[in-house]
C-alpha cells in the first residue's frame, strides 16, 4: 500500500442557523506513508471536518475516505482502532492526573498491562513529562497539555497521527518541542503524520502540504518546490530613516503589489511579476529567496480573497479619528512599577516596570503561565494588584470612575461576543454602552459593517461566524467608542495568516493616528510590528526592548541573523533552566 | 448612564427571548406547569376508593351504606363477602377506606343501643387519611342528625354551627394555586439570573462588560430588570389564567398584588445574582440554584403550613422571600387585602432583595480573577 | 454501537479494560470534584434534615380565639374542654371584632363564639348553637381544626352527659381504625417520600451535566476516536454514578430510619433492589437531559425545570394522585418519583405487600429501560 490515506470528491456540508455552509467540496488527494504531511488552509477552509472524516467520526455527504485501504464510514471502530488523533483541544480530562490521563487512554486503546512500563517511559522520556506525573494535567501550561495529549494519542504506536492544529495557543518553545516529537516519529518509527496548522513557518517542515481553501484542494506539493515558484517575485524593501511601519503602509495596496509585510527592519513585498515594485522613492529594494509563506499569500489572493487588508491599511481606519488624548504632550500614557500579582504561595507577576508611550504599540511576550494575561487583565482593572503602582492614562482602572473605562478599548482572547445576537447587535450594544446615541451611533455602526467587511453578515448570530469574522467583529466592538488606548489579549490565535495581515494593518493605522496599543501574543512574527516588546516569562520581564534590539541580544558567530523566535528561544532557555 | 443601562437591558432582552429555543423554556413550561400542576395541587379528594364489608341485611345498614355511594367524593370499588379479603386490598391499595358493618348494627340502632360502624383507614399518607375520615365522618353525623330528627330523640344540648370565611367549601385549590404563580416565577427568575451570569462568565463577556464605562451597580441593575420584566409578564398571564380558567377569586388590589411581585421578584433576582457570583461554572450555578430553590420552595409554607414547623426551623423561614410572597398572594386573592394588611411582608422582601444584590454586587468585586 | 466482525480482535477483547478504564475515570473525577460528592452525600443529607424536620402537616396547638359574650359556669366548661386540648392554644378574647382582627391578621386560625344567650338555650329541647369560624383561606389547616374543634366538643358533650348521670347517645358510633401509621404523624410518610424526591434531584443533577460536559470539553472527540464505544462510555457513568447515587440513598434511608425514627416495616433487601431500579431510572433521566442538549447550558435550564417541581407537586408525595384530573393523572406516570414514593410509603409504613412493590418496581423498569434507551440511541458514535 502506498497511500496511507485516500480521499475521492469528498463532500461535506452543515446546516449553521439557517444556512447551509460546504465544508468540504469535493475533495481528492491521497497521502504518502512515513511522512508528515500539512493541512494548511485559512479559517473555515475544511481542515477540522476533513480530519474528523479521516477520523471516521463524520459521515461524509458525498464521495468516500479510506485510511489504510478501510472505509472510515463503514469501518470506523477498525480505522479508530488503527489510527491516533488529537482533537484541537487535546482531548485531556483535566481534572485527572499526567498518569491517570495516561492509563485511561492506555485502557482504552487496549495496551496490555506488561507492555506499559515501557511505553510509558518511552513517552515520558520523549515529551519530558516524567517529573510531572502526579499533576493534574489542568494545571500543566498549554505546551505541557500538548505534549500529554500527543503522548495520550500516542499509547499505542498509531500507523497514522492525525494532529489538529496541535501547535494553536502554544509558546514557540513547545512548539519546537512538538516538533522534534513528530520528527522522531516518523524517522524514528516510520509512522506517518497528517498535521493541521495555521502557521506557514510550519508548513516548510512538512515533506508534503495540502492547500486546502474553501473546501477545495488548491495544491498538493512540496513545500520547497511550491514556493520556488515564486522565484523572482520576492522582494526586501528598506527606506533609510523611515519606520518600517511606514513604508510598508505606502507599499500595501499598491497595483502589482500582492503582499507586503514588516519584518524586521525591512519589508517583504511580493510583487505579481518578476519584477520590483515600481515607483517608489528613496526605497532601497534587494531581491529575497521566497518562503512558502509567500506562496501562500499569492495562491490565496489569486483566489480573489477580498483584499480589505490593503484597504486598511492604506486608508487611515477613520478619518476622523481624533484620540482624547491627541493634542496633549507626549507622555507615558501607561505607566506600571513594582507589579506583583500573588495567587496564594504563587507569584504570577513578580514586580515588573515599564511604560508606554502615546501612539506606540507595545508587544507582551512569553510562554504560557508566563505572566502576561495577568499583567494585562490588572492594566485593564479586572484584577487587583497585590503590590505596586499601575496607571491606564493617568488612573488606576480599577478603581477609576466608569468613565475612564470608555477611553479603553478591549478585545479578549476569547473574542467575547454575545453568540446569540446577531453582528449588528452586538457591535449596537458595545457602541451604546460606551454612550454612542442617535445619528452618531448609525454612523459609526456603518462605518463598523463597512471597514470591517460585516455588512454581508450584519443579519447573522456571532456565534455562527467563522473564527476570522469573529476576530474582526471583537475588534469592531472594541473600537466603536474610538478609544484612546487599547488592550488586546492574543489577538490573533487561532486566526489564518491573511486575517491576521489584515488584522496588523489596522493596528498600524490606528497607532500612527495616535492610539496606544498594549498585545499579547504567541506569534513572534507579530512581534515584529511592535515598536517595543516586552519579554516575559516566570513573571518577570526578560527584555524590554525594540524588536531589533530584542533580536541582536541572540545574535552568535554561528546565527548572524536570528529570527525573532530565535531570540525569545535564547532568552527564555538562558533565564529558565528550571522548568515554570 | 442611562442610556447605558438600557444598552444592557435591551441586550439581556435580546439574548434571552431572540433565540426561539431560550423563548419557549421562558414561556412554554410555565404554563404547562400552571395547567398540570393547578390541577395537581389539591387536598380536595375525589372518588375516594372504598369498600363495604356489611354483615347486617337491615334497612338501616342499607341507608347508611346509601348516603357512601351517593357521595361524590366516595367510589365504591368492592363489596366483601369476608374479614379476611380487607388486608389484601387494604394492603395494596386497592381502596383507602373499608366500612364494615356488624350483623346487629340495624337491629341494635333500632333498639337505641349504640351501633357501631366501623372504619378502616390506609394511614400511609396519613393526612389523605385524616382528610377522608373527616368525609365519613360528616356522612355518618348527618346520618345520626337525620335518625334523631326522624325519631323525635333528644337533641344534644348544643351544636357547631360552622362557618369558613374567605373559602366557603374550603377548596384547597383557592390555597395552593395562587401559591403556584409564586412557584414558577421563582424559577423563571432563578433560570434568568442565576445561570445567564454564569454563561458569560464561561464565554469570557463578563470581563468585557466589566472594561466598559457600565458600573457594577449598572451591571446588576441590567441582569435584575430583564428578571423583573419577563417575572412579571408571566405571573401576568398565570394570575389571568387562575382567575379565568381556574375560578379563583381575586377580590384584592391589583397595585399591592404587583408591588408584592416586584419586590419577590427582585429578592429572587438578589438571590440568583448572588449565586452567580460565587458560582464558577455553570454547573455550580445549577447547583446553588437548587440549593436555593428547594429550600425555598418546601420552607415557603408552600404546601405544609410554617407554623408546624420546629421554631429553629421557622427562624429560617424568614430568610426565604417565597414565604412572604405566598402571603401575599394568598391575601390578595382571597381576603382581598390592600396595601396595610401588607406591609409586615413587603418590607422584609425589600430587605432581603437589597441585601442579597449588595451582597453580590461586594462579592462580584472582591473575586474578579 | 455494535462492532462489524472485523480484523482486530482487541475491539472485542479489551472491552473489560475498556469498561475498567472508563469507570476509574469517572469516580477520579468525582473524587477531584467536591461539587459531585456534594451533590451526592451532602445535599441529601441537608435537604433531609431540614425537611425531615420542616415539613409536618400535623398541626398542634393550633391558636384560636375563644369568646364568650357573656361568661357563665357554662360557657366556661365549654371553654375548659377546648383549653384542655393538646391540638389548641387558646386565646380568650372580650369581644368579637377583637377576635374578627386576629382572624384576619393570621394571629389565630378560627374563632370559637359563645353568645351571650348560651346557657338559657343550652336547656332549650333544640340546643344552643356554638359559632364557629375558620379562615379558609389555607383549607386544609382549616378543615384540621373544625375537625379538632369538633371532637372538643364530642368530649365535652360526653362529660357533660356523664356529669348528669346519664350516658350520651348517638345512634351510629364510629370506630375508626387507622392502618399502618397509628398515630397519623405524617412525617412517617413524608421522610419516606422525601427520600425518594431528594434521590430524584440527585440522581437527575449528579447525570444532567455529564455528558453535556464531555462535549463542551472536547474529550468527547478524543474518547470518539479510540476503539471505544459510545455503550462503554454510558455503561462506565452509568456504574460510577449509580455507585455514587447508592451511597446517597443509603445515607438518607438511614437517616429516615434512625433519625427521624420512621419504622421500616419492609425487607432491607427488597428497598435496595427498588431503590437499584428507581436510581437507574433517575439516572437515566438525568442522561437522557445530557445527551441531548450537549450544551451544559441548555442541560442545566431543563433539570431547574423538569426535576424538581415536577417531583414535588406529581409524585403522589403530597398531593393524592387519584384526586388529579384524568389528564393529569395519565402525565404523572411520566414521573420516576412517583413510582418510587409509592414503593417507599408501602415498604416503610406497611412491609413487603408485593401488591404495591411489583407492578411499581416494572414501572420503574420500564421507564429506566426508556431514558437509557433514548440515551444509548441518541449518543451515536459520530460528531454530526
Amino acid at each position: 500500500m502506498d497511500r496511507i490515506l485516500v480521499a475521492d470528491s469528498l463532500a461535506k456540508s452543515f446546516q449553521v442557523g439557517k444556512r447551509r455552509v460546504v465544508a468540504l467540496d469535493g475533495v481528492s488527494l491521497a497521502i504518502r506513508p512515513g511522512a508528515v504531511t500539512g493541512l494548511i488552509g485559512p479559517d473555515g477552509a475544511g481542515k477540522t471536518t476533513f480530519m474528523r472524516l479521516a477520523a471516521g467520526l463524520l459521515v461524509p455527504d458525498g464521495g468516500r475516505i479510506e485510511v489504510l485501504g478501510l472505509d472510515t464510514t463503514r469501518n470506523s471502530l477498525q480505522v479508530q482502532a488503527a489510527l491516533g488523533y488529537m482533537p484541537q483541544r487535546f482531548g485531556l480530562y483535566e481534572d485527572l492526573t499526567v498518569q491517570e490521563n495516561l492509563d485511561l487512554y492506555a485502557d482504552l486503546q487496549g495496551v496490555p498491562r506488561s507492555e506499559r512500563p515501557a511505553r510509558y517511559a518511552e513517552l515520558m522520556h520523549m515529551t519530558g513529562l516524567a517529573p510531572f506525573s502526579g499533576r493534574l494535567s489542568g494545571r500543566l501550561s498549554g505546551g505541557m497539555k500538548q505534549k500529554l495529549g500527543l503522548a495520550c494519542t500516542l499509547v499505542r504506536a498509531p500507523r497514522l497521527l492525525l494532529l489538529d492544529e496541535p501547535t494553536v495557543g502554544v509558546d514557540p518553545v513547545s512548539r519546537r518541542e512538538l516538533w522534534a516529537i513528530v520528527d522522531r516519529l516518523v524517522c524514528g518509527e516510520g509512522m506517518s503524520v497528517l498535521l493541521s496548522t495555521a502557521y506557514l513557518d510550519e508548513a516548510e517542515r512538512c515533506a508534503e502540504v495540502i492547500l486546502l481553501h474553501e473546501g477545495r484542494v488548491l495544491d498538493q506539493g512540496d513545500p520547497a518546490a511550491m514556493s520556488a515558484r515564486l522565484a523572482g517575485r520576492t522582494w526586501a524593501v528598506t527606506g533609510p530613516g523611515r519606520r518600517p511601519r511606514q513604508v510598508q503602509a505606502e507599499l500595501a495596496g499598491r497595483p502589482g503589489v500582492v503582499d507586503a509585510l514588516v519584518q524586521g527592519e525591512h519589508v517583504r513585498v511580493v510583487t505579481e511579476a518578476a519584477e520590483p515594485p515600481v515607483g517608489l522613492d528613496g526605497l532601497e529594494v534587494r531581491a529575497t529567496p521566497p518562503r512558502f509563506e509567500d506562496c501562500f499569500v499569492d495562491l490565496l489572493r489569486c483566489r480573489g480573497r477580498t483584499d480589505h487588508a490593503a484597504r486598511a491599511g492604506g486608508n487611515p481606519v477613520d478619518r476622523a479619528w481624533t484620540p482624547a488624548g491627541a493634542g496633549r504632550t507626549e507622555g507615558a500614557v501607561i505607566e506600571v512599577r513594582g507589579l506583583e500579582r500573588r495567587f496564594g504561595e504563587f507569584k504570577a507577576v513578580a514586580g515588573i516596570a515599564f511604560s508606554i508611550r502615546r501612539g506606540e504599540i507595545f508587544g507582551l511576550l512569553g510562554a504560557n503561565g508566563a505572566g502576561k494575561t495577568t499583567t494585562f487583565r490588572m492594566l485593564c482593572g479586572l484584577l487587583p494588584a497585590s503590590a505596586g503602582h499601575l496607571e491606564v492614562a493617568g488612573l488606576d482602572l480599577r478603581h477609576a470612575a466608569a468613565a475612564a473605562r470608555g477611553r479603553i478599548g478591549y478585545m479578549s482572547q476569547k473574542f467575547s461576543l454575545y453568540g446569540n445576537l446577531s453582528v449588528a447587535q452586538n457591535l449596537d450594544f458595545f457602541a451604546r454602552v460606551y454612550g454612542l446615541a442617535g445619528a452618531a451611533l448609525r454612523k459609526r455602526l456603518d462605518w463598523a459593517l463597512a471597514e470591517f467587511d460585516l455588512a454581508g453578515h450584519a443579519e447573522q448570530l456571532s456565534g455562527d461566524l467563522p473564527l476570522g469574522y469573529k476576530q474582526r467583529l471583537a475588534m469592531a466592538c472594541a473600537l466603536m467608542h474610538r478609544p484612546e488606548i487599547i488592550f488586546l489579549d492574543e489577538p490573533t490565535s487561532g486566526v489564518d495568516p491573511l486575517a491576521r495581515r489584515e488584522f496588523w494593518q489596522r493596528i498600524n493605522g490606528l497607532a500612527r493616528q495616535g492610539v496606544t496599543v498594549l498585545v499579547t501574543t504567541h506569534f513572534m512574527e507579530e512581534a515584529e510590528y511592535c515598536d517595543r516588546l516586552a519579554i516575559m516569562a516566570a513573571g518577570r520581564i526578560l527584555a524590554l526592548a525594540e524588536p531589533a534590539a530584542i533580536k541582536a541580544m541572540a545574535r552568535s558567530p554561528e546565527h548572524p541573523e536570528p529570527s525573532m523566535e530565535d531570540a525569545f528561544i535564547r532568552l527564555v532557555e538562558d533565564t529558565v533552566e528550571a522548568p515554570a | 448612564m442611562h442610556q447605558r443601562i438600557l444598552a444592557l437591558i435591551r441586550k439581556e432582552f435580546l439574548a434571552l427571548l431572540k433565540d426561539p429555543k431560550s423563548r419557549m423554556v421562558l414561556i412554554v413550561p410555565p404554563l404547562i406547569q400552571l395547567l398540570v400542576f393547578g390541577y395537581a395541587a389539591t387536598f380536595d379528594l375525589k372518588e375516594v376508593p372504598y369498600a363495604v364489608y356489611n354483615e347486617d341485611r337491615g334497612m338501616a345498614a342499607r341507608d347508611l351504606l346509601a348516603r357512601f355511594r351517593g357521595a361524590p367524593s366516595f367510589r365504591q370499588v368492592a363489596e366483601l363477602g369476608a374479614a379476611a379479603e380487607i388486608a389484601s386490598l387494604v394492603d395494596a391499595r386497592r381502596v383507602l377506606v373499608v366500612v364494615r358493618i356488624g350483623p346487629t348494627f340495624s337491629d341494635d340502632l333500632l333498639s337505641g343501643r349504640p351501633a357501631p360502624v366501623q372504619v378502616i383507614v390506609d394511614g400511609r399518607n396519613s393526612n389523605t387519611a385524616m382528610i377522608a375520615l373527616n368525609y365519613v365522618r360528616s356522612i355518618v353525623d348527618r346520618f345520626n342528625r337525620d335518625w334523631i330528627a326522624s325519631r323525635g330523640l333528644a337533641a344534644p344540648p348544643a351544636r357547631l354551627e360552622t362557618r369558613a370565611w374567605f373559602n366557603p367549601n374550603l377548596e384547597s385549590r383557592w390555597f395552593f394555586i395562587p401559591g403556584i404563580i409564586g412557584l414558577l416565577t421563582l424559577v423563571t427568575t432563578m433560570l434568568v439570573t442565576a445561570m445567564t451570569v454564569a454563561r458569560e462568565r464561561e464565554q469570557g463577556t463578563f470581563d468585557q462588560l466589566l472594561v466598559t464605562p457600565l458600573r457594577l451597580p449598572e451591571i446588576l441593575a441590567g441582569k435584575v430588570v430583564p428578571g423583573l420584566v419577563i417575572g412579571t409578564l408571566q405571573a401576568t398571564v398565570i394570575l389571568i389564567l387562575a382567575t379565568l380558567w381556574f375560578r379563583i377569586p381575586f377580590l384584592g388590589s391589583l397595585p399591592a398584588f404587583y408591588a408584592g411581585l416586584i419586590l419577590f421578584l427582585l429578592s429572587g433576582a438578589g438571590a440568583g445574582l448572588f449565586i452567580s457570583s460565587l458560582a464558577a461554572t455553570l454547573q455550580q450555578a445549577l447547583l446553588g440554584a437548587f440549593l436555593f430553590m428547594v429550600p425555598a420552595v418546601i420552607l415557603s409554607g408552600f404546601a405544609t403550613p410554617i407554623a408546624n414547623m420546629p421554631e429553629v426551623v421557622q427562624w429560617l423561614t424568614l430568610i426565604d422571600p417565597l414565604r412572604y410572597f405566598l402571603v401575599i398572594l394568598r391575601k390578595v386573592f382571597l381576603e382581598g387585602a390592600g396595601f396595610g394588611l401588607l406591609l409586615d411582608q413587603y418590607w422584609p422582601m425589600a430587605l432581603i432583595g437589597l441585601g442579597s444584590l449588595a451582597l453580590a454586587g461586594w462579592l462580584f468585586r472582591s473575586r474578579m480573577y | 454501537m455494535s462492532t462489524r466482525g472485523g480484523p482486530d480482535i482487541r475491539l472485542r477483547g479489551g472491552q473489560a479494560m475498556r469498561l475498567r478504564g472508563l469507570i476509574r475515570k469517572e469516580f477520579l473525577q468525582i473524587v477531584r470534584d467536591p461539587s459531585s460528592i456534594a451533590i451526592a452525600f451532602l445535599m441529601p443529607f441537608f435537604l433531609l434534615l431540614l425537611f425531615g424536620y420542616g415539613v409536618s402537616l400535623d398541626a398542634d396547638r393550633v391558636p384560636i380565639a375563644l369568646v364568650a359574650e357573656a361568661p357563665s359556669p357554662d360557657s366556661a366548661d365549654f371553654m375548659a374542654a377546648l383549653q384542655g386540648s393538646h391540638s389548641f392554644a387558646p386565646r380568650v378574647m372580650a369581644s368579637m371584632p377583637e377576635a374578627e382582627e386576629a382572624l384576619l391578621k393570621g394571629e389565630v386560625h378560627g374563632i370559637v363564639r359563645l353568645r351571650a344567650d348560651f346557657p338559657r338555650r343550652l336547656r332549650l329541647p333544640e340546643g344552643a348553637p356554638v359559632q364557629v369560624i375558620v379562615n379558609g383561606v389555607d383549607a386544609n389547616t382549616a378543615r384540621l381544626v373544625l375537625g379538632y374543634v369538633e371532637g372538643a366538643w364530642g368530649n365535652w358533650l360526653a362529660a357533660r352527659a356523664a356529669g348528669q348521670g346519664q350516658e350520651l347517645k348517638l345512634p351510629v358510633a364510629l370506630q375508626t381504625r387507622i392502618w399502618f401509621n397509628s398515630e397519623v404523624k405524617s412525617r412517617n410518610y413524608l421522610v419516606p417520600g422525601l427520600v425518594a424526591i431528594i434521590m430524584t434531584l440527585i440522581g437527575a443533577l449528579l447525570t444532567a451535566l455529564v455528558m453535556a460536559r464531555e462535549w463542551e470539553r472536547g474529550t468527547m472527540e478524543a474518547l470518539m476516536v479510540t476503539p471505544v464505544s459510545m455503550t462503554e462510555v454510558l455503561l462506565g457513568k452509568l456504574v460510577a454514578y449509580f455507585t455514587l447515587g447508592t451511597g446517597g440513598m443509603l445515607l438518607t434511608v438511614g437517616l429516615a430510619v434512625w433519625l427521624f425514627e420512621v419504622p421500616l416495616r419492609g425487607s432491607f433487601w427488597v428497598l435496595w433492589m427498588c431503590a437499584s431500579l428507581f436510581l437507574l431510572a433517575a439516572l437515566g433521566m438525568g442522561l437522557t437531559i445530557s445527551t441531548l442538549a450537549r450544551s451544559q447550558f441548555v442541560a442545566g435550564q431543563i433539570a431547574l425545570i423538569a426535576t424538581f417541581l415536577p417531583a414535588f407537586l406529581l409524585s403522589g408525595f403530597i398531593f393524592d394522585i387519584g384526586s388529579m384530573p384524568a389528564g393529569v393523572q395519565v402525565i404523572t406516570q411520566a414521573i420516576v418519583a412517583r413510582y418510587f414514593v409509592a414503593i417507599v410509603q408501602t415498604l416503610f409504613l406497611a412491609g413487603d405487600v408485593w401488591s404495591v412493590i411489583v407492578p411499581n418496581a416494572l414501572a420503574l423498569t420500564v421507564l429506566a429501560a426508556i431514558f437509557l434507551t433514548i440515551t444509548w440511541k441518541k449518543s451515536r458514535k459520530r460528531l454530526d
